[in-house]
């Protein structure tokens, strides 16, 4: 299993420009990683993620999986977003469990209904499983939408800035709660995550893919982290490893930010 | 705060009043409440004060009804006294009174009672309402779903839409020979637009994550329409019936007018050549009774369909 980005461009034409976001990006994503996309806004990274998931479709290039190319949506590939994902009129459990059915349909009810208990039972929400998005927090409603993912077996996880509108407490825990359900047995092999938090991208992956805007190149960099899990908050900020990455990250970071000032 | 309070209530942001029931203990405590919870001054009222406040919501506009009332009851009984032909409100009660000893009389075509012309009335105008509801609704949520079919069919609407549906009375009575029956024709055409156009504008609306969802989640068209499409266009739609039937409402008097020869408008003409303004008079208020009816039930339908967290339809 392995998920492989092959020169992948998209171009967006708007007033009159074409705007080069993505350019000729080449990413090899074996199982059992985590990787992070980050980079400032405009860079592309919800733009790869979205083209990965089969939302959007690249200019040029292909995304594959295990050899075979991505064209659509699709089940192996489920999506957190970054809010506002649930549907409104539906409880917490029928959120999960008609997304399931539907990515699902030639999965039994009662294996349907085997899998919904279980991710919304390890999410924490079990005792609130009959209520509606609007009657739990923020955080709850995030928590709803990793069962939602998680319950599609999906061998991809595709997070799209999962956490950005969350307090830092929640966030906190929900990070926490994220690698416990993936490391616990379930079938996802990769997780790809767009975040705008260096914190968040060291602290839960294991390679950090750092992405420039016009006109530098679309990965600017392409950081192993090294640091073994299970990795503690906050003491592993503390590890010189962490340390160091998270510096060179900034830095990049920073860089990029200063170009884009100069032109 | 019992303003503040008042207020709430009217606009009946109270669907959010469940929350108050659940105990503080059953919210996960490492998780931060939802801020409606703990914002609102309304949901932390107990029963007994809230059914008070009611009462006192209900007492307070009534009251300030009476005064609006009062008020122009007064300028028409002052108006009455300088115009011989303009019966008083008096005299209008009393014919009021007259019509409604035996509303359902029924003495041939043209000797019915006033209950049975609201009742013809209100028959053509369900039906045409009916009608424009069962074509607007499904089209309506098909133009707004796809862009190329609203391109296609927003030139047309926008051209129709300002024509008086009164000129379509000829062709509906050319084509059907009974004016009774061109007339709810009549109607389907003022209905529709509104639903039509509120419909469509309504599942355009439906929010990109919602449908970012149902594509990644590959929900097939029936999970689409059942769970994302009709959740979110139900205010929208709902807003449209409402917006056709005040419409339909007014445009049946002046089809009735025209030369159906039953129904409320009818009556009114009928009185006018027979020279009864009072009865004129009288037919006005009820006409306005039974529109006000009429959108209040839409008003309530609206409230029932609105996305949680929301405050219901447009007033």
């Amino acid at each position: 299993m392995s998920l492989s980005v092959r020169d992948v461009w998209k171009s967006f034409y708007t007033n009159g420009v074409d705007q080069q976001v993505l350019r000729g990006v080449d990413l090899d994503i074996p199982a059992q990683s985590f990787v992070s996309l980050i980079g400032h806004s405009g860079c592309g990274k919800s733009t790869l993620i979205n083209i990965v998931g089969g939302l959007s479709s690249a200019s040029h290039g292909t995304v594959l999986l295990d050899g075979k190319p991505v064209t659509s949506p699709g089940p192996d590939r489920a999506m957190v977003f970054q809010q506002y994902s649930l549907l409104p009129r539906l409880s917490v459990i029928d959120n999960v469990r008609v997304a399931v059915g539907a990515a699902r349909p030639e999965w039994s009810k009662a294996h349907v209904d085997d899998l919904v208990e279980r991710y919304v039972t390890a999410v924490g929400l079990w005792e609130h499983r009959g209520k509606r998005p609007s009657e739990i927090s923020g955080g709850m409603q995030q928590r709803a939408a990793v069962a939602r993912a998680f319950a599609v077996e999906p061998r991809v996880l595709l997070l799209d800035e999962p956490f950005g509108a969350l307090d830092p407490l929640t966030r906190a825990r929900l990070q926490k709660q994220l690698i416990e359900l993936w490391s616990s047995g379930s079938d996802t092999e990769i997780v790809l995550m767009v975040t705008h938090g260096v914190d968040e991208a060291v602290v839960l992956s294991d390679r950090v893919v750092v992405l420039g805007n016009p006109p530098r190149p679309s990965i600017l960099d392409d950081i192993i982290v090294d640091i073994p899990r299970p990795r503690r908050t906050p003491e592993v900020f503390d590890d010189p490893k962490f340390r160091a990455i998270h510096g060179r990250l900034l830095r990049l970071l920073g860089a990029d930010v200063e170009d884009e000032l100069a032109a | 705060m019992p303003t503040d309070v008042l207020i709430a209530e009217d606009l009946d942001i109270a669907p959010l009043g469940e929350l108050s029931n659940i105990p503080p203990s059953r919210l996960d405590p490492l998780d931060e409440v939802h801020p409606h919870i703990r914002a609102s001054p309304v949901l932390r009222k107990t029963a007994g004060q809230k059914q008070l406040n009611n009462i006192k919501s209900v007492l307070g506009s009534g009251l300030w009804a009476m005064v609006g009332l009062a008020i122009v009851a007064l300028a028409w009984w002052f108006a009455s006294t300088k115009v011989a032909e303009l019966p008083s409100p008096v005299v209008t009660a009393k014919t009021f009174g007259r019509l409604m000893k035996d509303p359902f009389h029924n003495g041939g075509p043209n000797d019915k009672g006033i209950g049975l012309q609201f009742i013809g009335s209100l028959q053509r105008v369900f039906f045409g309402f009916g009608i424009a509801a069962l074509i607007g609704i499904p089209f309506g949520l098909f133009i707004g779903s796809s862009k190329r079919a609203w391109k296609a069919a927003n030139p047309v609407i926008q051209l129709l839409r300002p024509v008086s549906p009164l000129a379509w009375f000829p062709i509906w009575l050319y084509v059907l020979k009974d004016s009774p029956q061109a007339a709810k024709f009549v109607i389907l055409i003022t209905a529709l637009w509104p639903i039509l156009i509120n419909t469509a504008a309504a599942a355009g609306s439906v929010p990109p994550d919602q449908r970012n969802v149902a594509k990644v989640f590959k929900f097939n068209t029936r999970t689409y329409v059942r769970h994302v499409l009709l959740p979110n266009a139900m205010p929208g739609i709902v807003t449209g019936m409402r917006l056709s039937m005040g419409v339909a409402w007014m445009v049946i008097v002046a089809v009735e007018m025209m030369s159906v020869g039953t129904g409320v408008g009818f009556f009114v003409w009928e009185a006018y050549n027979a020279g009864d303004l009072s009865v004129v008079m009288a037919a006005i208020v009820m006409i306005g009774v039974v529109g006000l009816t009429l959108d209040m039930f839409f008003l309530k339908l609206g409230k029932r369909f609105a996305l949680p967290g929301t405050a219901g339809a447009h007033s």
